[in-house]
């Protein structure tokens, strides 16, 4: 446990530092400040597509730090020296996913409402899309973080990472945008679950990807 | 705890589908020291990878009883921090104390520069402060890649006191380098006897 709060707070400030933590919040309010001007200032139109649109926003939002959260401690031997040290890439890994949802989670959440003003959602929405993004984020995190470690070796990872991480959003982004217009919250436990199998594989995945990125 | 120990046997190498070396045997045991020797490519920073469980032998054992230190090229210090808190990690993961890290920085001649970011350092103190993150570790193995490059004469003294201080102690260091470092009776390993004749 200690080892953990010891490699995340590293982390944490590692991103504090890079700048990496304004980014997203950065992007996710120039996109609600600019959809207005595309679809026009209809209010209802706003209302009732901006929800979505705030979806779409996050999930683009968390791939923006993917090319600094492996590749510059792997080229840096950091890695390395982990693991020379017999601590294992799974933990790691874990410890990194703690600390960029730390970083990038709640900023999102409190970046939504200014956003959710901007497009005029109203209270039930608002208060779906921050329960949403409260059970989402954490699988944006690892969804980041799984494709930051698969592609840490590679040049130009940037494109390659949005590639291999739209696909496996999607589902995230149907329950998470399905969960603002569903009265039943199955949309929810579908988030949920989707979110917990994207947390749960992403250290034991990364791990791997990272050992097998050293041959 | 057992005895710590270094012990390859018939260790080989495979990069790329490249056969780097085969057959390479060592066994060091408290005190004892080797020097990788051999030209570049020939595979001394693999083998002290493969020693530090960073890579798999592709043939062979390696055996090995206690912790590692590692000192590669790559430096592994966070660049915008001061030098005394990006070793200060370090310290912390390997359970070493504020007066172990002091000691440390002070025997590679770091004191005076502990408030300095570590990407304003020059190459020789970059790699006085990768050595003193091995000194600080209490790792009873060191494996040192090139440890002596970019160090001027004083550093390198520094060093060779550093390397017979922890070999009096009881300690193992596998060195990689083409400058004279000074260790007492090492096992020299001439890296290219081992390189495979019919690699392909």
């Amino acid at each position: 446990m200690n080892l953990l709060v010891t490699l995340a707070a590293r982390d944490l400030r590692q991103a504090w530092q890079s700048a990496g933590l304004w980014l997203p919040v950065a992007f996710l309010l120039l996109v609600a400040s600019l959809y207005p001007f595309a679809v026009g200032p209809d209010a209802a139109l706003l209302g009732r597509t901006g929800g979505g649109m705030l979806w779409i926003a996050a999930l683009l939002a968390s791939l923006l730090p993917v090319d600094r959260l492996v590749a510059p401690d792997r080229d840096a031997g950091v890695l390395d020296q982990l693991a020379a040290r017999g601590i294992g890439e799974e933990m790691v890994v874990l410890a990194r996913l703690v600390a960029h949802w730390l970083g990038f989670g709640p900023a999102l959440m409190l970046a939504t409402l200014p956003a959710a003003a901007l497009l005029k959602l109203d209270g039930a929405t608002i208060r779906a899309l921050e329960l949403g993004l409260l059970i989402g984020t954490p699988a944006l995190a690892a969804l980041g973080l799984l494709v930051a470690t698969l592609t840490a070796g590679l040049r130009s990872s940037g494109a390659l990472s949005g590639l291999l991480a739209l696909p496996l959003a999607v589902p995230l982004l149907i329950f998470g945008a399905g969960t603002l217009a569903d009265g039943s919250g199955a949309a929810l436990k579908f988030l949920g679950a989707a979110s917990l199998l994207l947390v749960a594989i992403t250290p034991i995945a990364g791990g791997a990807a990272i050992r097998a990125g050293r041959e | 705890m057992s005895r710590v120990a270094l012990r390859l046997s018939g260790v080989a190498c495979v990069r790329g589908g490249r056969l780097l070396f085969r057959g390479v045997d060592l066994a060091l045991e408290p005190g004892g020291c080797a020097l990788l020797k051999g030209p570049n490519g020939v595979g001394k920073s693999s083998l002290i990878r493969i020693c530090a469980g960073l890579l798999r032998a592709s043939a062979g054992t390696v055996d090995r009883h206690g912790r590692v230190a590692l000192a590669d090229e790559r430096l592994a210090l966070d660049m915008e921090q001061p030098l005394r808190h990006a070793l200060e990690f370090w310290a912390r993961l390997d359970g070493a104390g504020q007066r172990t890290l002091d000691g440390a920085m002070e025997a590679m001649a770091l004191e005076t520069l502990a408030e300095v970011p570590v990407r304003m350092l020059s190459t020789g103190q970059r790699k006085r402060a990768a050595l003193a993150r091995v000194l600080a570790s209490g790792a009873p193995i060191w494996l040192l890649d090139e440890p002596a490059n970019g160090l001027d004469d004083a550093a390198q003294l520094l060093l060779g006191d550093c390397v017979a201080e922890h070999l009096a102690r009881g300690g193992i260091v596998l060195a990689a380098s083409h400058q004279p470092i000074a260790l007492v009776t090492p096992v020299v390993l001439h890296m290219a006897d081992h390189v495979a004749e019919d690699a392909e």
